[in-house]
């Protein structure tokens, strides 16, 4: 991929995910993390993964977040946008994202992985909706049925949960 | 010159091409069919002031939506009140990115980015169309266009579901998601819901035409009410919510709604005619690789299906009266859900038997 690309991207991404956090209006963030998916997804389109870049626009960005906008516009913006920043929060938020990103750059540093250059692919063509469904349905069927199944009931747990509160 | 370079050209020149020469114009005289197609149903004569026939009315409701005042009401939340009517209208062009609107013509392939994941694309970018209509809804600040928005994102979310599963079918019988693919394997087997143009003796391939007749009919109603269109247009509902989440929306933003709108019919059509309908291909009609003249054929052809399904949707528009909402949320999760789910078993079953 040209790297001018992933450059581009990346800023994207880092942009939003930033205005995500700093936005005071709900609404704004969520469009923001929208942007921030879209961009993830170009990443890994310049990858050569367009399966899971196309799956991320359209599971997180088409339906996960317009779902979001749709709760968030329900509700009462005004009282967010009222409040006061809390600077205590703030800087303990920040201490502990400071934390978290010294402590997995010490443990992506360490490993061998960090430090080896990976061979390019084989075939930068090669049909990896395929390739997905093949290892899904064949090495990994059951956990797959399994997982298919455990969404089901959390789904009708979900739609038992909130008739009850209706009655 | 170098590949890199050429591709970047012959792509440039395919976007600017089918766009802004076709899709564009299209949207426009989409509209003015609209208007006399309705005048002919309803026994009227329609526009015929501008031009012989009316033929320049759209040049005349451009110049009109150019020129009005373009008001801003004082309420609304300025940023994304500008955003919406472009979120609108992007999605339904980019959609036509992965559509093959041709065979070759001298040689290059007449589709703009042939990936493959094709069909996903479609669904991915059309699901991100939702978001236009959503805040434009929400950035209004007044009562109607945000009930019209938020009626418009539930039934886009329903009905994507039905939209995904339809086309399930096809796909187990091609065992490929690039719509190039779909066409090719239509050339050699038949259109999708018209086995005749193929090998017509062959009893599986008239079999299989039964799920996929279920499917095209599941797709091509989820098609309307994605777009918004009647009977499903209950987001700009005019006898309930005014105008909708377009309600306060005027000149030239409000026509890029209104022609969003078109613009999705368009490409909505050009993915029925690539699913099912055989894409570019007509039988007896070569591919372009005999000669330029049949790549311009097959161009032709595939804008004549596509506008044949307008010609539906318009009939559609102004035949079957507008659903009440509740009505139109059981249909989408209660019917067209199951039965594009019982449809993909029957598909299964036949493509197992035949061993396709």
């Amino acid at each position: 991929m040209p790297s001018f690309l992933f450059w581009l991207f990346a800023i994207v991404m880092l942009v939003f995910g930033a205005l995500v956090v700093i936005n005071r209006n709900p609404i704004a963030s969520a469009l923001s993390l929208v942007v921030c998916f879209l961009g993830l997804s170009a990443l890994f389109m310049a990858l050569d993964a367009f399966f899971i870049g196309i799956i991320q626009v359209l599971v997180y960005a088409g339906a996960v977040m317009v779902l979001f906008l749709f709760i968030i516009m329900l509700l009462d913006l005004r009282a967010e946008e009222r409040r006061k920043m809390n600077w205590f929060a703030f800087v303990g938020g920040f201490l502990v994202a400071l934390s978290l990103l010294v402590q997995i750059l010490a443990v992506i540093g360490s490993t061998r992985m960090a430090k080896q250059t990976f061979p390019p692919l084989a075939s930068p063509h090669a049909d990896d909706v395929r390739n997905v469904g093949l290892v899904l349905f064949g090495n990994y069927n059951l956990p797959f049925q399994v997982i298919a199944v455990l969404i089901l009931v959390a789904t009708i747990g979900v739609i038992v949960l909130s008739k009850r509160q209706l009655r | 010159m170098n590949p890199t370079t050429s591709f970047v050209i012959i792509s440039l020149l395919k976007i600017v091409g089918i766009v802004f020469l076709v899709i564009l114009p299209m949207v426009s005289y989409a509209v003015y069919a609209e208007r006399k197609v309705s005048a002919l149903i309803q026994d009227r004569l329609g526009p015929n002031r501008v031009g012989p026939a009316g033929l320049f009315q759209p040049i005349a409701d451009a110049m009109k939506f150019l020129l009005k005042e373009d008001f801003t009401p004082a309420h609304v939340n300025k940023f994304y009140y500008w955003l919406a009517p472009c979120l609108a209208m992007v999605p339904a062009i980019t959609t036509i990115a992965v559509v093959p609107f041709g065979s070759t013509l001298f040689g290059v392939p007449m589709v703009i980015a042939d990936i493959n994941v094709g069909v996903l694309f479609v669904f991915a970018i059309a699901s991100l169309g939702v978001y236009g209509i959503v805040i434009a809804g929400w950035a209004s600040n007044s009562k109607y266009p945000f009930l019209g928005g938020v009626r418009s994102g539930s039934q886009m979310i329903s009905y994507e579901l039905s939209l995904g599963l339809a086309v399930v079918p096809i796909f187990l019988l091609i065992g490929n998601l690039r719509l190039t693919e779909v066409v090719r394997y239509q050339i050699d087997h038949g259109w999708m819901v018209f086995p005749f143009a193929g090998d017509w003796k062959n009893p599986a391939g008239w079999l299989l035409a039964v799920p996929m007749w279920i499917s095209f009919a599941v797709f091509a109603i989820a098609v309307f009410a994605e777009t918004n269109r009647l009977p499903f247009d209950l987001p700009e509902a005019e006898t309930e919510l005014v105008g909708g989440y377009h309600t306060e929306y005027s000149s030239m933003k409000f026509a890029l709604f209104f022609l969003g709108e078109y613009a999705a019919m368009i490409t909505g059509s050009a993915i029925i005619v690539t699913l099912f309908l055989g894409g570019w291909h007509f039988p007896g009609v070569p591919d372009g690789s005999h000669g330029w003249i049949f790549g311009l054929i097959n161009i032709f052809v595939f804008f004549a299906k596509i506008a044949a399904l307008l010609f539906i949707f318009i009939w559609v528009r102004f035949t079957l009266p507008r659903f009440r909402y509740d009505q139109l949320m059981r249909l989408g999760w209660v019917f067209f859900f199951e039965i594009a789910l019982v449809n993909i078993f029957l598909a299964a079953a036949i493509i197992t038997f035949f061993d396709r």
